[in-house]
């Protein structure tokens, strides 16, 4: 090998090691993929967060969401919220929430997402929150929320996330 | 045309003329301006998270805003305030006197600090309200027709609410709503017109 190509080597080396951690942000358990999960940073005073991602069920069994925790919360749950008129409406998925075989389901703003109540700290921007999700079948698995702005949507204009994956529809 | 048929038509008729003044007893709006507006919004008194009083009758002359939310919002209530936050910057001088007042419907966990710590992440002129208690929330939300409800969930409680931002005018009278299905562009040509409203 000259010199040359040595260097070569070494930057291209060097580069994938700078594009890895962005392009991986997506935890695997069983069937489940979870795709980047989460959370808007939080206003002052705020006792609360939502936590967002996408669940792909690649399998052929359906399984659910039941139930997980968060390093910066006391009390962990799965919310689904709606508008019904101009009327906000949240309610606790005490059975937990459904991804059926071949599914992918969003938690996104405005409607599923798991709720951190009783939050020690305030979500700030940039910052990593650990936790971890569970399934009914799938088990547990490891989680990392990436705390993005109080005006971010995720997915569609969130620059980091856009290498890999699908968009929703 | 015989006797029967008459009566069989009479009997109908009454029935839906009768179907129609109860219909129109139960849909009518109890009251109305007298302008062909229905009357959204009333005079209030309600202690203020800073420590202030703020009483409708004292807002004559200065058109503001009106939100029912509560902190223990993940979702639209932040998203909300955040908006209303980038129309009343994008709105520059013109709303600088603006007020926008957040009514919580769930007094029992926000209390003036809290509230005020949440208002004040995002804008100076977000004031919270802190009704004294399930009658003067019944109050304000019923005047503005404006719904909540306590929702028992697996740790605790949550709110539904009505989540427009009302705008009332100048005289204290209804303008109209903000939606966040709006573009901004759409919200802000509406504070405008509310602000240049004499």
């Amino acid at each position: 090998m000259t010199k040359t190509s040595l260097l070569r080597a070494l930057a291209a080396a060097s580069l994938l090691a700078l594009a890895a951690p962005a392009a991986a942000h997506d935890f695997k358990v069983g069937d489940l993929k979870i795709d980047h999960p989460w959370a808007r940073a939080t206003p002052g005073g705020a006792k609360v967060g939502g936590g967002f991602m996408k669940i792909t069920n690649t399998g052929t069994q359906p399984d659910r969401l039941i139930g997980g925790s968060a390093e910066i919360s006391a009390i962990f749950e799965v919310h689904e919220m709606k508008m019904e008129g101009n009327v906000m409406k949240m309610r606790a998925l005490e059975k937990g929430l459904e991804i059926k075989p071949g599914q992918i389901v969003e938690l996104k703003p405005g409607g599923y997402h798991v709720m951190f109540i009783d939050l020690r700290n305030p979500l700030k921007e940039g910052d990593t929150v650990k936790g971890h999700l569970v399934f009914e079948k799938a088990g547990k698995v490891d989680v990392e929320y990436k705390i993005e702005s109080r005006a971010s949507t995720g997915g569609t204009g969130h620059d980091a996330h856009s290498g890999h994956g699908t968009k929703a529809p | 045309m015989n006797a029967l048929k008459l009566i069989r038509l009479v009997v109908w008729a009454s029935i839906a003329v009768l179907t129609a003044a109860l219909g129109f007893l139960l849909l009518a709006p109890p009251k109305d301006t007298g302008t062909g507006v229905a009357a959204v919004g009333g005079p209030f008194r309600l202690a203020a998270a800073d420590g202030s009083v703020v009483d409708s009758g004292m807002l004559m002359g200065k058109p503001f805003a009106l939100f029912f939310g509560f902190t223990h919002c993940p979702d639209v209530c932040p998203t909300s305030m955040l908006e209303i936050t980038n129309d009343l910057v994008a709105l520059g001088d013109k709303a600088r006197d603006f007020r926008v007042y957040f009514v919580t419907v769930d007094p029992a966990r926000d209390d003036a600090k809290l509230l005020k710590d949440y208002t004040g992440s995002f804008d100076p002129r977000i004031i919270g309200l802190i009704p004294k208690d399930e009658a003067e929330l019944a109050a304000i939300a019923k005047s503005y027709r404006a719904i909540y409800r306590k929702v028992e969930t697996p740790s605790g409680y949550t709110m539904d609410h009505t989540a427009s931002i009302y705008l009332m005018d100048a005289k204290g009278a209804f303008f109209g709503t903000l939606d966040s299905k709006e573009t901004p562009a759409i919200r802000q040509s509406k504070l405008r017109r509310l602000i240049d409203k004499r």
